[in-house]
């Protein structure tokens, strides 16, 4: 043990990986160093090879995975000699691993304080008899409100905040030295983020090491000490965190700043849509009083949706702002009818879905379109764009010819080019699917589109180009958005409206500037403190919509 | 394809030739009786032997192609086709329909099966196509409880809630999105019963309720060559390498295809 060394160094690290044809090679030569107590990111966009970079520390970069490396120690130990039975010693004992997605992480058939239970056991760092006590203990630290039932729960009885927290319990349980977290916060609200992130940084308090991946500059600004910057799997910058966030040198990191800057704190980008107060513009959706109940098996009955009231005028973004679970989805399945409201109704251009039937209801069903959160999920997986995209054209009884001229402008719409057509939706870029849901969603000229959480799975730089074609095409075609999201920043830039929800109730609504800087709700003002403050927020960087000045942490 | 199955695949053309045109393959009249010449063992003038009444077995197997595989085939094709029917209806027509449905699946499935085959051609009388259609009733539940699962899968899909979006009635959603895609599972379903059900009409057939005598059936020659076992080897024998090599054959090439399918679908 060499408590002075470094507790991992890195040097010259590189991974491949087999394909059909040669090597694909994730990580080309990167070193770094993580030292005890410290916090060290790895931030880049999603397949920059920075979880590849990571999951190499714990020998787990994956299937035929070949690790090469100048220098790969942990603690002294060299990791290009360990095999086996050794790896299995690493992990869970010195070095613990929490993942993005903890519902995936966690397994579905045990209970909580079993999961966090194993590596105890495992590793039998206290005695059998203690094991329970130690559980709830570590629950407990973890932030979790009544250990003791809650670990004997299961995951899917926990909310997302909870079971990324049971997760952090599981990983730290045996007092790892390094804790690699790959996108820890990313599935969660800004408010429980928060307390994510305090209890990351508790722990880096107690000597704990934490290698923080993230696509995320917000969380990083928050925690890191010392930021490395992935692309195309290499380190093109690296440096303490507030040099790298406010300073950034390299074009790709002012990419990624400026991305996160733009969609935190300007609000709409200027020009687009002058400012229109409520009622100006035609209504063309209303929901009057909207009731959703559901029936639990044997726990009684749940509201989903508790007396909800909105509109929407033509051309206007209505942002939808609350933590999951707080009825925003459901809310969006019944303005577009595809549910049924227990009480309450919704008027599409002034006529009540309830009122229609058949064939006049599927007419009207076209009147509103959807943009789900995984656009790839919402695509028949036989499908080529082509047919994606002619689908509601052939629907609706678009002639044949009149189809191709379609596609084309719709393709032109959302900015994609024409030789995607024949490409199936997984064969696509995230962004691009994304492009390929909007531009589905205009097909059949809807009035108002129910915007799911549209952009929470991009990278930001990405999340920023999807903004933008939302805006552009609502300016082009007067579409009105319903725009749900748990992420303030987004919400900020993209509507003119807010309502924000909270367990199936409206707790505050009104025009953007004034919910935002004058928020009068207490959950309101909560969810507002709660963004991460950037650090860099006073220099000169941000995506051209930082005129209106005011930002989203408030005063 | 890879190589190895090559050999397979060829199996399984001759037989699906053999099945259409068994001509093609033997000029002997597989039903000519010469009662001078009963048990001969393989020689030159008949290749496989002749069986107790005199008749040439390779000709039986050849001209036994079709009845054998027929049956199998047909039996899978009626249990897929009334399964997907009935699954369908399970998942799409409401609760009641899928209690009623799904229960009386249930009351079907927890009757032994050969019982169930038995009680069918006790009453339809034996025969190659009650003898299908006994197979067909016993995988029957097998099929609609796959597709009406995928069905029922498919229904909460967003790509399906999309199509719902655009217009199209509750039939032209599921004929567009939810049929195509739940093929898969079922049809792996099928490929994979349809060795199951050439064993089984074989041995229908051995038990005498599959076609009638003297109609050459793989199972029923086998059944004919038990009394004589002691004296010749080749009738028992010759037929059981066809079940068994058709069997394989329909198994590994349907194996096949699943995993291309699979690997379309991830």
């Amino acid at each position: 043990m060499t408590p002075a060394g470094p507790l991992v160094a890195v040097r010259d690290l590189t991974v491949r990986f087999p394909v059909r044809h040669g090597m694909v090679e994730a990580v080309r030569g990167v070193s770094f160093r993580v030292d005890r107590g410290q916090v060290v990111a790895i931030v880049g966009e999603s397949g920059s090879g920075k979880s590849v970079t990571a999951r190499s520390l714990a020998g787990l970069a994956g299937d035929g995975a070949r690790v090469g490396a100048a220098e790969l120690t942990f603690d002294g130990v060299d990791l290009r000699e360990v095999r086996g039975r050794a790896w299995r010693a690493l992990r869970g004992r010195r070095v613990g691993f929490v993942l993005q997605d903890a519902l995936g992480s966690l397994d579905p058939l045990r209970r909580v304080g079993a999961e966090v239970a194993e590596p105890l056991r495992a590793h039998r760092i206290v005695p059998g008899r203690q094991v329970d006590a130690e559980v709830v203990r570590l629950l407990g630290e973890a932030g979790i409100p009544a250990p003791e039932s809650r670990a004997r729960q299961y995951p899917h009885q926990l909310s997302g905040g909870l079971r990324q927290r049971a997760l952090i319990a599981s990983a730290l349980a045996a007092r790892p030295d390094l804790l690699i977290a790959d996108e820890p916060t990313t599935a969660l609200d800004a408010t429980v983020q928060r307390q994510v992130l305090a209890l990351l940084r508790e722990r880096v308090g107690d000597g704990t090491a934490v290698l923080l991946i993230s696509h995320d500059l917000g969380v990083v600004a928050e925690i890191a000490d010392h930021v490395y910057v992935m692309k195309d799997g290499l380190f093109v910058e690296d440096g303490p965190a507030a040099a790298v966030l406010e300073s950034p040198s390299h074009p790709y990191t002012r990419t990624l700043v400026g991305a996160v800057a733009g969609h935190g704190r300007g609000a709409r980008p200027a020009g687009s849509a002058e400012p229109r107060s409520a009622g100006t513009a035609r209504e063309v959706l209303r929901a009057e009083g909207l009731v959703k109940r559901y029936t639990l098996p044997g726990r009684g009955e749940f509201t989903a949706v508790e007396d909800v009231s909105v509109t929407v005028g033509a051309g206007e973004t209505l942002g939808v702002v609350g933590e999951s679970g707080s009825g925003k989805t459901t809310l969006g399945r019944l303005l577009m009818g595809l549910l049924e409201p227990d009480a309450g109704r919704v008027l599409l251009d002034g006529r009540p879905w309830d009122g229609l039937r058949g064939a006049e209801r599927r007419a009207a069903r076209r009147g509103v379109q959807m943009i789900y959160q995984h656009p790839l999920s919402s695509f028949d997986p036989r499908y080529t764009a082509r047919q994606i995209l002619e689908e509601p054209l052939r629907a609706d009884g678009t002639p044949r010819e009149e189809r191709d001229r379609r596609v084309a402008s719709l393709l032109e719409h959302v900015g994609l080019a024409p030789d995607v057509l024949d490409r199936r939706a997984r064969e696509l870029s995230g962004g691009q699917r994304q492009r390929l849901a909007i531009a589905r969603a205009l097909a059949p000229a809807p009035q108002v589109i129910v915007c799911d959480e549209p952009v929470s799975a991009l990278d930001a730089p990405i999340q920023a180009q999807v903004l933008d074609v939302l805006t552009d095409v609502q300016e082009r075609l007067g579409v009105a958005y319903v725009f749900v999201s748990h992420d303030l920043g987004v919400i900020r830039r993209l509507s003119h409206r807010v309502v924000v929800m909270k367990d199936g109730r409206v707790v505050e609504s009104g025009e953007l500037e004034k919910v935002f800087d004058h928020p009068e709700h207490p959950y309101t003002k909560a969810l507002i403190d709660a963004v991460p403050r950037f650090a860099w927020r006073s220099s000169g960087v941000s995506s051209g919509g930082s005129k209106r000045g005011a930002s989203v942490t408030g005063a | 394809m890879p190589r190895s199955l090559w050999p397979w695949a060829a199996v399984l053309l001759v037989l699906a030739v053999m099945a259409a045109a068994p001509s093609l393959f033997t000029g002997i009249d597989p039903d000519a009786a010469d009662l001078d010449a009963p048990l001969r063992p393989p020689s030159a003038e008949h290749w496989l032997g002749t069986d107790q009444n005199g008749r040439d077995l390779y000709a039986r197997i050849v001209y036994g192609a079709r009845p054998s595989l027929l049956i199998g085939t047909g039996a899978v094709l009626l249990a897929l086709a009334a399964g997907v029917l009935i699954g369908v209806a399970a998942a799409q027509l409401g609760r009641v329909a899928d209690q009623v449905l799904s229960r009386s699946l249930d009351v079907v499935m927890s009757v032994p099966g050969l019982l169930l085959v038995f009680l069918v051609v006790a009453v339809l009388g034996p025969g190659g196509g009650t003898a299908a259609i006994g197979l067909a009733v016993v995988s029957m539940p097998g099929f609609a409880r796959v597709a009406r699962g995928e069905v029922i899968r498919l229904r909460s899909a967003q790509y399906v809630e999309a199509a719902h979006g655009f217009g199209w009635s509750r039939a032209q959603v599921v004929a567009r999105h939810v049929l195509p895609n739940a093929a898969g599972p079922v049809l792996a379903l099928a490929t994979v019963s349809l060795g199951a059900m050439i064993v089984a009409s074989s041995s229908l057939s051995f038990v005498g309720l599959g076609p009638r005598p003297p109609t050459a059936e793989w199972g029923a020659m086998l059944s004919e060559s038990r009394e004589f076992l002691a004296l010749a080897w080749w009738p028992a024998v010759f037929p059981g390498v066809a079940i068994t090599v058709a069997v394989l054959a329909v198994t590994f090439v349907g194996q096949h295809l699943n995993r291309r399918v699979e690997g379309r679908h991830s």
